[in-house]
């Protein structure tokens, strides 16, 4: 059992040796069956709702099935009807122009706002609490309360608010062009506060010595932000970028409930077709909706691979 | 992995000690919180204010005031802020930040609650005059009393529950055989769990739906609890974090449990639990608002109007009166917001440490 023998040992014989030691006694009495049944939960939950949903996912994306009658095979057939359907450039327009209306908005704001956070001398927790305050609204509420916000009538909230400074009124949701900037403007009110929370706790963490060694350089306090502060986040902003897109592209809240994909399919999202393909009205189209995910999840992980090895030189973490 | 995962890495005899340093008012720069004293002394000042403050914080949320935001800096030094310009720019945009901060998260939230007390017609056409027509309680009355708003409340809170009991029991007992007990299959098990943390949610959605209506054992799930409950258990995102904090806990101290003749199972619940309060607390937090965000799932597999969370029930509101619509989003906000500016401490560092265990 000692792994210096086990090194100088050829594999054969130190099964032998070891089924020889191991009886079901030894192994209880050292603790191998409590081990197992401490496991257990661990093991029927990922078992179950984890690791054979995983499995079953690549079944089902072979599979024509609508969950009731018994699936049958077939082939790549699934993988060939959702790569041909007609919405599906549409969608994956959709979900690409979110995702990058979400960094253009979503990703420097919490950046300035944790830099500047960080620098407080009082006050940093109720500044904390007031930009983490929407985290905790429930998205259903949020969205709900956005979308009166977003009346697109000249008494609507955000059209009178415009109107003092003789702006607008705009058709927010309800026209094609302003729908996913409406969304995108909502999902980054809910989600920001996370993200500055995650910057201030990374921002802690930026060694006191490196401040005290730019400031004998005489380093000005910018320059000791561009050079000192922005550097140490730098580990922490790759994975929040790639989290983002991650998170961005299979967002499917906000268009759902907002617009339902509409006006015109300006807002149906990848998700929102997978959602359809399997449980609209027309759905139960299980097979073909269980390959668009799969597909969208094989886009992500080579996206995820890629960034890793791109910035993989520049990292520090 | 930067001071996060350091601070609650340290021992819990430390987090008894580390509240108590604020009150001493020597700064302590440089100086690991265990060593804040003389350990009989700061045990005592640590269960006396442990007392004064009861149990909300719990230890762990507390420590991130402790010494080690005395010691750190930030960009601008002392030096810094006593030039005038230097303070006046920075002392300017602090105060920008506050009104955008306060217009910006605080404002909608606080339109909200307006709303909810004025009459649906001046929502209507006056929707940013204050009560231009009087006040009114008779949204919440409508929410509360004709749309059961209570009822739904609760249906959460027992998906909240089940979920939050499901989650700490996989997180808690699959982190004590990961890092503790670390039979000869853990670091296969370990590999098994970290992989389905790079599985996108939107693989599992149908292959999980499938699973639900059609369980390996018993009745169809739908429309039982048990569908947000037992999914809700395979977070690997909670098995690593509860399995970090095990790994940074002494093994002296189960190595000297074993020897007295404690059992795994003595050592799990007398030693480790108890050791292990501050990370359960995150991870409950997690949990907790994670089942009161959650829509999708829930909406897919609670459809009987006796299980359907609020979540679920708001969304097929959308089209009601808007007073009334109004008042119920302002009591399904209601609760949330209590609970974190109750817990802000946890919700703060738990909300820190996602970030530092996904860094």
């Amino acid at each position: 059992m000692t792994t210096t023998d086990a090194v100088s040992v050829p594999p054969r014989v130190q099964r032998t040796r070891r089924e020889r030691r191991r009886t079901p006694v030894t192994w209880v009495r050292r603790g191998g069956l409590s081990a197992l049944l401490f496991a257990l939960p661990l093991l029927v939950i990922f078992g179950v709702f984890s690791w054979w949903p995983i499995v079953s996912a690549v079944e089902m994306s072979l599979q024509k099935t609508n969950l009731v009658d018994a699936p049958t095979w077939v082939g790549l057939d699934n993988f060939r009807a959702v790569l041909s359907d007609p919405l599906l450039p549409t969608v994956i327009k959709n979900t690409a122009w979110f995702a990058l209306l979400a960094l253009v908005f979503g990703y420097p704001i919490p950046l300035v706002g944790a830099v500047l956070m960080s620098e407080l001398r009082r006050r940093k927790g109720f500044y904390s609490v007031l930009a983490y305050l929407p985290v905790v609204v429930p998205p259903v509420v949020a969205v709900l309360l956005w979308k009166f916000f977003y009346d697109p009538r000249p008494q609507g909230v955000f059209n009178t608010v415009l109107g003092w400074v003789g702006l607008g009124p705009y058709p927010w949701l309800a026209d094609a062009t302003w729908a996913m900037p409406s969304l995108v403007l909502e999902a980054t009110w809910a989600a920001a506060g996370g993200t500055v929370i995650i910057y201030l706790a990374a921002l802690i963490s930026v060694p006191a010595e490196l401040y005290d060694a730019a400031e004998v350089d005489g380093a000005s306090v910018w320059r000791k932000i561009w050079h000192v502060t922005l550097p140490s986040l730098r580990g922490v902003l790759f994975i929040t970028l790639i989290l983002q897109v991650i998170g961005t592209a299979q967002i499917f809240l906000e268009p759902f409930l907002f617009t339902n994909g509409g006006p015109n399919h300006a807002t149906e999202t990848i998700m929102l077709r997978v959602y359809n393909l399997a449980f609209a009205n027309l759905g139960n189209n299980f097979g073909q909706a269980t390959a668009l995910s799969l597909l969208l999840a094989a886009f992500l992980a080579v996206a995820s691979l890629v960034y890793f090895r791109l910035t993989r030189s520049w990292s520090t973490s | 992995m930067t001071a996060t995962s350091s601070s609650q890495g340290s021992p819990p005899p430390d987090s008894l000690a580390g509240p108590a340093v604020p009150a001493v008012p020597t700064p302590r720069a440089g100086v690991a919180p265990g060593h804040a004293g003389p350990p009989a002394t700061s045990a005592v000042l640590a269960r006396s204010l442990r007392a004064r403050r009861g149990a909300s914080g719990g230890p762990g949320g507390r420590r991130r005031r402790g010494p080690s935001d005395e010691r750190e800096r930030g960009a601008l030094s002392v030096a810094d802020w006593r030039r005038p310009q230097v303070a006046w720019t920075w002392r300017g945009m602090h105060l920008a930040l506050l009104v955008l901060l306060v217009v910006w998260c605080l404002g909608p939230l606080l339109l909200l609650a307006k709303f909810a007390f004025t009459p649906t017609q001046d929502i209507l056409t006056h929707p940013m005059a204050l009560f231009p027509n009087g006040f009114t309680t008779g949204n919440i009355e409508q929410a509360w009393t004709r749309y059961h708003i209570g009822r739904y409340f609760m249906n959460t809170v027992w998906v909240a529950l089940g979920s939050w009991f499901v989650q700490v029991l996989v997180a808690t007992t699959g982190g004590y055989v990961l890092s503790v007990l670390r039979p000869r299959w853990a670091k296969a098990l370990n590999w098994a769990v970290l992989t389905t943390l790079f599985v996108p949610a939107v693989v599992l959605l149908i292959p999980l739906y499938k699973i639900v209506v059609d369980p390996p054992v018993g009745e169809t799930l739908i429309n039982s609890y048990l569908a947000v409950w037992l999914p809700a258990g395979a977070s690997a995102f909670n098995v690593v974090l509860v399995s970090r904090f095990f790994d940074s806990l002494p093994r002296e101290i189960f190595e000297a449990a074993r020897v007295d003749g404690a059992g795994p199972l003595r050592v799990f619940w007398s030693i480790v639990l108890p050791m292990s309060r501050p990370i359960i607390g995150v991870v409950s937090v997690f949990a907790v608002i994670a089942s009161w965000k959650d829509f999708l799932w829930p909406f897919l597999v609670l459809k009987s109007e006796t299980v359907k969370p609020l979540s679920v029930y708001l969304q097929s509101m959308a089209n009601v009166d808007k007073g009334t619509l109004m008042a119920a989003l302002a009591i399904s906000t209601l609760i949330p917001v209590v609970m974190f500016l109750l817990f802000q401490r946890m919700f703060l560092r738990g909300a820190g440490l996602g970030g530092a265990v996904k860094g």
